[in-house]
């Protein structure tokens, strides 16, 4: 497997009865991925298109089916509760597809994940995939293909961008991971380039960052230190004017921080190789990895 | 969302942070009412617009300073019917400026010392941090880079909530250490941070927090703003919305689920997803053309909600051609292809429209728009329609 999901991987889907939570589930179950129960309080005992079986807790899910990871699709209000839930109840990967979660709720989210073991990618992000074996999330299957090339990014359709750029030119994809776009993600760009680096599966690395914080500062200084797998980098935002907030809660220019002029420099100094254009990504890439 | 200086200061003394006595005026009747509230002698008379830079700011009218220390109330009456109604401009509000809605009377205060107090998210540790400083009514940003020993940092467990010894570390980095004024300032710093977590802000400002000639520490302004996705749980703070401080266009793009934001450019773009909206922008950048927008459709945006995009991106006289562009992930592209031809009934489209299509329902989507008769310019890539789209613009330019 490449990281974090593949073949072994056992979903629980908190919220997939819902209208929008039931089509991307199937979508996901009909790529291969294995949804082993589902959690929606109330609806305990039913089943999921008349073969998953529904709990009314997660800590049901994780003891009568062995799930090893969630899928959470719950609405902005009460998602922060189900991925404590889903902390609580030992769950090992948490895929949090919700936008729109208050950040105060989710700065406690990420205090009980750092006492935790478990890891959580989003939320507001597009999901995780690894080509072939497991897709948890909205990610269009169609435009991935198994290969050697680790993307990770902040943007939902940047992504797919730099997927289907991939899959075009003959080249796969270990694992895809959509960071998600809030202020307060459970996994960061590092986090995502540590585990890619250390994957014998992935070969090289594609990150796509955007305006607001400084988390891409922070993996251009990592992947200087410890990155010797070729990578390429995409920045969004050139053009957006400070103090305004672009459509992600985080993609902000604030105080003279987070601009992506600073954070393209940060990357050049350490050696990545930046696309000039978001149709350039997959072939920026190549033009210092060979596959 | 943000709001008034008058309303964050009502919140304020909610919360038990000290604030000079003060009253809001709508019109020249209320001026004198909430004027009879204040004893008698200098006033402050400050414009209530969502920006800052007041006191250095300058009226369309020719009047100067959004701010004023008024000697009496005579004076103050006349300062605040310069205000009212008239349009401030300031280094923050752009060349457009502000129309004044509300004027806002202040007892003033004799002012010893100057500070800076502000509660906000810290990204790189997804905590509170409270900032603070002893160079009080300048930028924060500036003294940050002239002077950073000259501000305090506590980054506050969001668990275990604000402790006496964060508000002892802020109290000494500001210098002080006679007991009356550390006590004062516990109350203010409790009182701001139950504020900020409480409410959902996204950040709590007091730029000057003072230290008055007769010993009190008092908050001279206030500036807060709110989590937006957030305020389903605060009616009382959504009320305090002024839809007058902001773009029409954006609060009508809002009302139908689409994130807009108007840039000064020329060729409008229409995007779903954030992140490939801002790089569809760059993309326009590069290819020598100019963004006049930023719009998201978002991911489950209906038929109608593009349609009423393109009547928003259309009512912008600055645009002279349109990129779409769409990846759909969850979006389906037959969906927006109706949505461009339900738009073309309604909105006369009129200058060069160049469409980009990709992913769920590519080929049912492509097949809509090269059967509708529109004059649509089709693009494989994203390249492909920002080059187009550029050059379309200029080839109409030349007519």
């Amino acid at each position: 497997m490449a990281v974090l999901v593949g073949k072994d991987t056992r979903v629980v889907g908190q919220g997939i009865t819902g209208t929008f939570g039931s089509l991307h589930a199937n979508r996901n179950i009909e790529y291969g991925t294995n949804y082993v129960a589902a959690v929606t309080p109330g609806k305990g005992g039913q089943r999921f298109e008349d073969k998953v079986p529904i709990f009314n807790t997660v800590r049901e899910a994780v003891e009568k089916e062995g799930a090893n990871a969630s899928v959470i699709f719950v609405p902005p209000p009460f998602a922060a509760d189900s991925i404590l839930e889903a902390i609580d109840s030992g769950i090992e990967l948490i895929v949090c597809i919700t936008e729109g979660i208050p950040v105060r709720d989710m700065a406690l989210v990420k205090d009980a994940l750092v006492k935790s073991n478990t890891r959580l990618i989003g939320p507001n992000c597009p999901g995780i995939m690894t080509p072939g074996e497991c897709n948890i999330g909205i990610m269009p299957g169609y435009i991935a293909m198994p290969g050697k090339v680790g993307v990770v990014s902040r943007s939902g359709t940047l992504t797919y961008e730099a997927m289907y750029q991939l899959t075009q030119l003959g080249h796969g994809q270990s694992t895809c991971i959509g960071i998600g776009g809030d202020p307060i993600n459970g996994t960061s760009h590092t986090d995502a380039i540590r585990l890619f680096n250390e994957d014998p599966a992935t070969e090289a690395i594609i990150m796509i960052g955007e305006i607001g914080g400084s988390a891409e500062e922070e993996a251009a200084a990592y992947i200087k230190e410890h990155v010797n797998k070729p990578v390429a980098a995409f920045i969004a935002g050139t053009t957006a004017p400070p103090g305004r907030r672009m459509g992600h809660a985080g993609a902000i220019v604030s105080g003279g921080s987070g601009g992506a002029d600073a954070k393209i420099k940060a990357l050049k100094d350490a050696g990545i190789a930046v696309a000039p254009t978001p149709s350039d990504i997959a072939e920026t890439l190549l033009s210092v990895y060979k596959g | 969302m943000n709001i008034h200086e008058y309303q964050a200061k009502a919140l304020f003394a909610d919360f038990g942070i000290p604030v000079t006595k003060g009253l809001p005026a709508r019109s020249p009747d209320e001026f004198k009412a909430a004027l009879a509230e204040l004893p008698d002698g200098p006033v402050v008379v400050k414009s209530q617009i969502h920006a800052g830079g007041r006191g250095k700011g300058t009226f369309k009218s020719g009047y100067k300073g959004g701010v004023k220390v008024c000697k009496d109330q005579g004076e103050a009456l006349d300062a605040a019917k310069n205000m009212l109604g008239n349009v401030l401009v300031t280094h923050q509000t752009g060349e457009a400026g502000r129309k004044v809605k509300t004027v806002y009377f202040n007892e003033p205060c004799d002012i010893a010392k100057e500070y800076y107090l502000a509660i906000l998210l810290d990204r790189a540790t997804s905590r509170p941090i409270i900032i603070a400083s002893t160079e009080g009514g300048v930028e924060i940003e500036k003294v940050a880079e002239e002077t950073p020993e000259k501000i305090t940092r506590v980054t506050i467990d969001p668990a275990s909530g604000l402790q006496p010894f964060h508000k002892r570390k802020i109290a000494y980095g500001l210098g002080f250490t006679e007991k009356e004024d550390l006590k004062q300032l516990d109350v203010l710093l409790t009182g701001l941070y139950r504020l900020y977590w409480e409410k959902d802000a996204s950040l709590a400002e007091i730029n000057p927090l003072v230290k008055t000639a007769d010993g009190r520490i008092i908050a001279l302004d206030a500036k807060v703003g709110f989590d937006e996705n957030a305020l389903f749980r605060h009616p009382d703070i959504r009320a305090l919305r002024d839809l007058d401080e902001e773009d029409p266009k954006e609060v009508e793009a809002s009302k139908h689920g689409l994130s807009y934001i108007a840039l000064d450019g020329n060729i409008a773009c229409l995007v779903n997803g954030a992140g490939l909206a801002m790089a569809t922008m760059d993309i326009i950048k590069h290819f020598g053309g100019n963004p006049a927008n930023f719009l998201d459709v978002g991911g489950g945006a209906s038929e109608e909600a593009v349609t009423e995009a393109f009547r928003i991106i259309l009512s912008d006289k600055q645009v002279e051609g349109i990129l779409v562009n769409i990846f759909g992930g969850i979006m389906s592209c037959q969906r927006i292809a109706k949505g461009i031809i339900a738009a073309a009934k309604t909105v006369s489209i009129d200058v060069p429209l160049v469409v980009r299509l990709e992913g769920n329902e590519v080929e049912e989507g492509k097949k809509l728009l090269s059967e509708s008769g529109l004059a649509i310019t089709a693009a494989d890539s994203l390249k492909d329609a920002a080059e187009k789209v550029v050059k379309r613009v200029e080839q109409a330019r030349e007519g």
